[in-house]
């Protein structure tokens, strides 16, 4: 049996509550609010208390897709990757680089957002890039 | 955050949680804190324990209203004419604060010239606020040794949501409520790391950090750093997106963890848009709605899977740690990123994201301070700008990021929609306790999920009378955009003539509905009025 308690931040909402992820064995099966944490000082909501439901849903995605005849079919890596970085090349040859737009996400982590600017804005050479931030 | 930015210089909250408690007055401003940020109405909560005055806004009796001293339910819209109103009280009453106004700010007399005519009886008659409960607003915001503004998306997401952001700051600097401990005009950031989305530059218009993409100086620096060259030209906002799609101008959309189908105003306009692409790529932990309408969706990996950091509402730094691999054969988000830019032809080498933190901490510089070994234990607060720095509890101590705080002479504008004959209903949307955002994660959360089930429609009992609705009846929703159809809840949460709806179910999603209409500086839309009628399904 492997247990192990990880501290991580909480991803519902801007409050930023910080808690330890309890794993049993590769699994998520639960949340322990940190005491010490400046924000939520050993307390959480009640979306914090179940974020580790999700996780492990069965529902997640855990293949690339890749639409074939009308169909979102499952792909390789390989495949879905070298799909997209060719087409998104087709299309800024086609019809310029302010044809293309990318939307970043108030979801994934800062070094993520930084990426996904950067590759918009160097590789691709446009700023269309935005975010729900009004929303 | 485009109105913080231009009154004071700086987009954020100007001050941070845990100082809530130690106010004496604070005012709540289109936020339901209680079920969108509850660890910040902890706060609250002391703050009331310790003797502090709370003053309510809202249209609905949200949770905090019960414990308020005064609760006023002013007219969806009507932001502008009730802050100028309070405003009017306050230098009429010489309760403002003469000498911070002379010694840090600039533009007062324009203000006051538009101020004039905003009496009690005026602002009264806008917004449906007697004159007596706007007076004594004023008077316990005013008299506060420490007064806080908290607010949240009821303020922003109007036609005139930088006009109620730019009135927030000016009853700030009129009272001298910022720059100090426990003060200052706070917006609760919605999103987890919409705070960091922002600092790392996801905005069409500037780089990290905020640096406007159209100063050359800024450019040639990212042009160097990034060994490439770079656009001059304000890219398009997520709403002219959409119409760039939908127009054939935009050809191809890549969408990183985002779900516009069930989070963006007017559904059946935001599909259209999505099905002209040429190329939707979604990138997401599961299969939303959006990514039903992509060419190729890609499995990212969830926060509990990865490692880096989040940004949060106070400009907190913090940690996030991979507890598990991916699920199944799902990528961390950062390496998905870095494997097409490889093969688009854009080399990218890092082996962690503890690499990018590195990058950013070199071009960012209120991340020049931050490395992944300062921020075990509690996060560091931006502006932190070099390795010694401890962080930046509270904004504009003694001077505004911009030098001086600048007052707007803000006149109060009607909403772009309002009710008629034919739409006799005031709409508003938000958040219920249990849920976040468009649903995606919480109900994949079986607890979460059987807490609320399904949306609803917040009607006043007495409209429900004369509709013949009754508690759980079908009721059918309709605007110049779509229809849907919802049960009813009866509850006097919502005043006569106004209906609310949770936005995140899509069986009944409240965008199908909802404005598109957008604010004419930072292009949010209204999605917080609109007109609507209602009819009782058979």
């Amino acid at each position: 049996m492997d247990y192990r308690t990880v501290l991580t931040t909480c991803t519902h909402c801007g409050c930023g509550c910080n808690f330890y992820l309890e794993v049993l064995d590769g699994r998520v099966i639960g949340t322990i609010p940190c005491k010490t944490s400046p924000i939520n000082e050993g307390k959480l909501c009640i979306k914090g208390w179940n974020v580790h439901e999700f996780i492990q849903s069965k529902k997640r995605l855990t293949q690339p897709l890749l639409r074939k005849n009308g169909e979102l079919t499952e792909v390789s890596w390989d495949e879905a990757l070298d799909f997209t970085a060719r087409r998104l090349k087709e299309i800024k040859d086609a019809h310029g680089a302010d044809s293309l737009a990318f939307l970043t996400s108030a979801r994934v982590t800062n070094e993520e957002n930084y990426l996904f600017q950067k590759f918009c804005r160097a590789a691709i050479g446009t700023n269309n890039v935005d975010h729900c931030a009004r929303l | 955050m485009a109105g913080l930015a231009a009154s004071f210089g700086s987009g954020a909250m100007t001050n941070s949680i845990a100082e809530l408690e130690d106010s004496d007055c604070i005012f709540i401003i289109g936020s339901n804190t209680t079920s969108s940020h509850p660890l910040v109405a902890t706060r609250i909560f002391r703050a009331k324990q310790k003797g502090a005055r709370l003053i309510v806004a809202d249209p609905r009796r949200i949770q905090l209203a019960t414990m308020a001293d005064v609760h006023v339910r002013h007219n969806l819209g009507t932001d502008v004419a009730l802050l100028n109103g309070m405003m009017h009280v306050i230098l009429k009453e010489g309760w403002h604060n003469q000498g911070f106004i002379d010694e840090r700010t600039e533009g007062f007399e324009d203000l006051k010239k538009v101020l004039d005519a905003y009496t009690p009886e005026k602002a009264a008659e806008i917004t449906g606020v007697s004159a007596d409960d706007i007076i004594k607003m004023a008077e316990y915001y005013a008299k506060a040794k420490a007064g806080s503004i908290v607010y949240c998306m009821g303020i922003t997401q109007h036609t005139t949501g930088v006009d109620n952001v730019k009135t927030l700051a000016n009853l700030s600097m009129i009272t001298g409520h910022i720059g100090r401990e426990s003060t200052g005009v706070n917006p609760l950031r919605g999103q987890n790391n919409v705070q960091g989305a922002c600092d790392m530059g996801g905005l069409p218009n500037v780089y990290p950090a905020y640096l406007a993409v159209t100063d050359p100086n800024n450019q040639k620096k990212f042009e160097s750093a990034w060994n490439a060259k770079l656009s001059d030209k304000v890219g398009l906002t997520v709403s002219e997106m959409m119409s760039g799609l939908s127009h054939g101008q935009l050809k191809a959309l890549y969408i990183l963890g985002e779900n516009p189908m069930v989070s963006d105003p007017d559904t059946a306009h935001v599909e259209k848009a999505l099905k002209a692409a040429e190329l939707l790529v979604v990138q997401d932990i599961f299969l939303t709605p959006t990514a039903q309408l992509a060419h190729v969706v890609l499995p990212g990996a969830s926060f509990a899977e990865k490692d880096g950091t989040f940004s949060n509402t106070e400009r907190r730094v913090m940690r996030v740690r991979k507890a598990i691999d991916p699920v199944g054969n799902a990528r961390p988000d950062w390496e998905i990123i870095k494997e097409i830019s490889n093969r688009f032809g854009y080399p990218m080498e890092y082996e962690t994201p503890e690499e990018i933190m590195k990058e950013i901490s070199s071009v960012t510089p209120s991340y020049g301070g931050i490395t992944y070994q300062r921020l075990e234990g509690e996060g560091l607060q931006w502006p932190c700008p070099t390795t010694d720095h401890p962080g930046t509890r509270f904004l504009h101590k003694d001077k505004f990021v911009r030098g001086k705080g600048l007052f707007y002479a803000i006149e109060f504008k009607p909403p772009a929609e309002v009710v008629d004959e034919e739409f006799p209903f005031w709409f508003t949307t938000g958040r219920v306790f249990a849920h976040y955002h468009t649903g995606t994660m919480t109900r994949n959360c079986p607890t979460l999920d059987s807490e609320i089930h399904e949306g609803f429609l917040e009607v006043n009992p007495g409209d429900a009378e004369g509709l013949g609705l009754r508690h759980g009846d079908a009721v059918s929703v309709s605007s110049r955009r779509g229809q849907m159809t919802a049960k009813t809840m009866v509850t006097d949460r919502v005043d006569k003539g106004v209906v609310f709806m949770p936005f995140h179910f899509i069986e009944s999603s409240a965008n199908v509905l909802t404005n598109t209409a957008l604010d004419p500086v930072c292009k949010i839309p209204e999605l917080k009025v609109c007109a609507v009628k209602l009819e009782k399904v058979a």
